[in-house]
């Protein structure tokens, strides 16, 4: 395998230095003389652990004409990914040992990094009856994060059970909350502008009540519990004051959540649909403050691959979602760190060390020292660039960027030691 | 006017009067023997019907034949929300045989937007009604019908006179769209409803609101009651029927509280017996069935001005009735159904 000398590199923003990555392994000498390596001229360039993703849509298996796993995986790569956490809601559901092991499986023989299944809480994500989450667990997959993402767990006792069950393997259940009565064909955020486009309002109360009532779930089961895309200030008030309890409640915020704002909706182009939905400008202000004092401890990209035809329709036909993995990271360095609420420490923060705590990873989300696995991302924050969709390594191109300029670019990804992308092009 | 009739805010005042002005002109041809002009002759004006509404769709069939238009009607059952043929693929094929105006009725608040700004469609499209936001042209007629009560012998015409509009209006497209070409005509509105049918956010809008009808009918110059639609009555926005009607129909003991020259109005189709009684609806009073009369003028005027460009509209003299032009240009031909 061939080793990479990666020279006038700067660790986190640091101070430019020089990293070995061989066999697989993070170095920080280099002998001249016994080490052959390819070098690569990192001026300029940050380099940051690989990043997790939590929330990844893969779409196999199932919709194989929106994502597979391949085409989802190198999206992810080209996002400076080095582990993604592929959703369950695929056709099957991923709520058997057999599907969490397939896709697990395809995630190895793509190649681009490594797939770490959700498996489904209930079976069929109906949320009747509870999946078999230790099947999964024990799985080749082992699985630890569960997630009927898409649908909420709404019914208490069955998230209740839900909690208690995977304290048995450390497993995690991350929730869709959202209330499913209050938002009956919700549409877009609640608020002036959806009375004004007539479009059914997806209120705040809807995801901060199923939020509230699931900390409470957690700290009397005493389970971990994740809180999947949060999107408004409320939610971000009630689980700082979770925290402040000291109950084991984490959560996460997407890109579009970050930068973008539910008056797009007024184009009823259905690539701004998304849920939860977009919200207020307060709302973008909040989640921004809640991940930069760490109330929302990851940036999380709810990668949600359609197919066209899915999104080239009126606003209430079209499929929620968007892409989200090659883009995330420029987002951040526009919302967050150009912004001065983040420093590149607490990126690899929020995109690679929670995360990889959060689901259990234990080869991902470690510094970029010596002696760590070589899963790394070299970023170059200066340079800006339009967003191009036909460019995605996505099999879609639902992405609400697209000839929007952002900043950052990633130059290259290495997965234990390997490069999966290299000068900005997928290896 | 733009190229597209979307939105009742989408008028400027000179537009709205423009439309009315022109409505009155084209209303006068309903009282001839003859109704009919060549403005629009050789121009194909299709209705794109994805929700059943045989009165819009007649009274829009019946103002573009007024104009010598050839007219297309188009029942698209189910859309693609039903997984019919999708909008788009609708849209082009309307395209392609070479419709100047589409006139589209959707389910979808916004399609009527899409059609108009995918690129889907090179032609006009007036919104004739779409989900729970916006119908213009029903907006327009009653403008036009309160002008002609309320606003024709003042001057400032309808500037400062008082609206009440009662009734579901968290899912009315009338209502949003009164709203909107109300204010624009300088109309003080007050939305009248129970708080569960009034929209979120609706204090930011130009109206008044009021969970009180009687304490807004006897202020008003023009009531226009809205239907309230048969699934609403079991969707727990109130209690019963009967304590609807109680609280927010109009009845003649309500009525007996208007002002002399105040009009009752209603978009239709009715519910007797719920938001207005039949009394009320037959009265003096009641120019319901005038406003259908207006809606094909206001509807003419419509496409006359998006399709008829900036070119004056042509007064049919006296003693000529238009139709006598009628033969210098091709033929009829009118591909309805």
């Amino acid at each position: 395998m061939t080793s990479y000398l990666i020279q006038n590199v700067s660790v986190l923003g640091g101070a430019p230095t020089e990293l070995l990555l061989k066999d697989g392994l993070i170095h920080d000498r280099y002998d001249e003389g016994k080490d052959r390596v390819e070098v690569i001229d990192a001026t300029g360039l940050v380099a940051l652990p690989g990043l997790v993703d939590l929330h990844t849509h893969l779409r196999e298996p199932g919709r194989e004409d929106a994502e597979t796993v391949e085409s989802g995986t190198a999206a992810a790569a080209l996002g400076g990914f080095t582990a993604v956490h592929a959703m369950a809601n695929t056709e099957p559901v991923a709520d058997t040992a057999g599907v969490v092991e397939q896709v697990w499986r395809l995630g190895r023989e793509a190649g681009h990094c490594d797939v770490r299944p959700v498996g489904a809480v209930t079976v069929g994500l109906d949320g009747e009856r509870l999946a078999e989450l230790g099947a999964m667990a024990d799985s080749a997959a082992k699985v630890r994060v569960f997630s009927d993402d898409g649908r909420c767990v709404s019914d208490a006792v069955l998230m209740r059970r839900a909690l208690e069950y995977v304290k048995a393997f450390d497993g995690v259940i991350a929730q869709h909350a959202q209330e499913p009565r209050l938002t009956e064909d919700a549409q877009m955020n609640e608020g002036e502008l959806s009375g004004r486009l007539g479009l059914a309002g997806w209120p705040a109360v809807a995801e901060e009540a199923i939020i509230a009532r699931d900390c409470l779930l957690a700290a009397h089961v005493g389970s971990r519990l994740h809180v999947c895309h949060v999107s408004t200030a409320g939610s971000v008030e009630i689980i700082r004051w979770a925290k402040s309890k000291g109950w084991n409640v984490t959560a996460e915020a997407c890109p579009h959540h970050l930068l973008l704002t539910d008056d797009l909706a007024a184009t009823y182009d259905p690539v701004y649909k998304v849920n939860p939905p977009l919200r207020s400008a307060a709302d973008v202000e909040a989640l921004r403050e809640g991940l930069a004092d760490g109330t929302i401890d990851v940036v999380a990209t709810d990668h949600a691959p359609h197919p066209h035809e899915d999104k080239d329709c009126e606003w209430a036909a079209a499929a929620f979602g968007m892409l989200g993995l090659e883009t995330a990271l420029s987002i951040v360095q526009e919302t967050m760190v150009d912004s001065g609420l983040l420093d590149w420490a607490a990126v690899a923060e929020r995109m690679s060390y929670a995360p990889a705590r959060i689901g259990r990873v234990h080869d991902h989300g470690h510094p970029v020292e010596a002696g760590q696995p070589a899963n790394l991302v070299l970023y170059d924050p200066s340079v800006r660039r339009v967003v191009d969709a036909s460019e995605s390594a996505s099999l879609s191109r639902n992405t609400p960027y697209a000839g929007m300029e952002l900043p950052g670019q990633v130059v290259a990804t290495f997965l234990r030691g390997r490069a999966t992308v290299l000068d900005g092009k997928l290896q | 006017m733009k190229r597209h009739l979307l939105s009742a805010g989408d008028l400027t005042r000179d537009d709205a009067e423009l439309v009315l002005s022109t409505a009155e002109e084209m209303r006068s041809l309903a009282d001839r023997p003859i109704k009919k002009l060549p403005a629009l002759r050789g121009r194909t004006v299709v209705n794109l019907f994805f929700e059943d509404s045989t009165r819009t769709r007649i009274s829009f069939e019946a103002a573009a034949k007024r104009l010598s238009a050839d007219v297309i009607n188009f029942a698209a059952k189910g859309s693609s929300l039903s997984k019919g043929e999708s909008l788009k693929d609708t849209a082009l094929t309307l395209e392609a045989m070479g419709a100047d105006a589409v006139v589209v009725r959707h389910g979808a608040s916004g399609a009527p937007h899409r059609l108009a700004h995918s690129g889907w469609v090179r032609s006009s499209v007036v919104n004739a009604g779409d989900g729970t936001h916006e119908h213009p042209t029903q907006a327009l007629l009653d403008a036009f019908t309160m002008w002609r009560h309320l606003g024709e012998s003042r001057p400032g015409g309808l500037e400062g006179r008082r609206v009440a509009i009662v009734g579901d209006v968290l899912h009315s497209r009338v209502a949003r769209s009164n709203a909107l070409l109300l204010r624009i005509l300088g109309v003080e509105v007050t939305l009248v409803a129970p708080p569960t049918l009034l929209p979120v956010g609706v204090e930011t809008w130009p109206v008044e609101t009021s969970y009180d009808l009687d304490g807004v009918l006897p202020k008003a110059d023009a009531v226009m009651m809205l239907r309230v639609q048969r699934e609403r009555m079991n969707g727990g926005f109130f209690p019963t029927p009967r304590e609807y009607s109680r609280r927010y129909g109009l009845d003649a003991r309500r009525m007996a509280t208007l002002q002399d020259h105040t009009i009752v109005m209603h978009p239709g189709p009715m519910v007797r017996g719920m938001e207005i009684t039949a009394d009320v609806a037959d009265s003096a009073r009641s120019v319901i069935v005038e406003q259908v009369t207006n809606g094909v003028a206001v509807r003419m005027a419509v496409l006359y001005l998006l399709l008829g460009g900036s070119e004056p509209f042509e007064t049919p003299a006296d003693e000529a009735p238009p139709e006598g032009r009628a033969p210098q240009g091709p033929p009829e031909r009118e591909g309805d159904e």
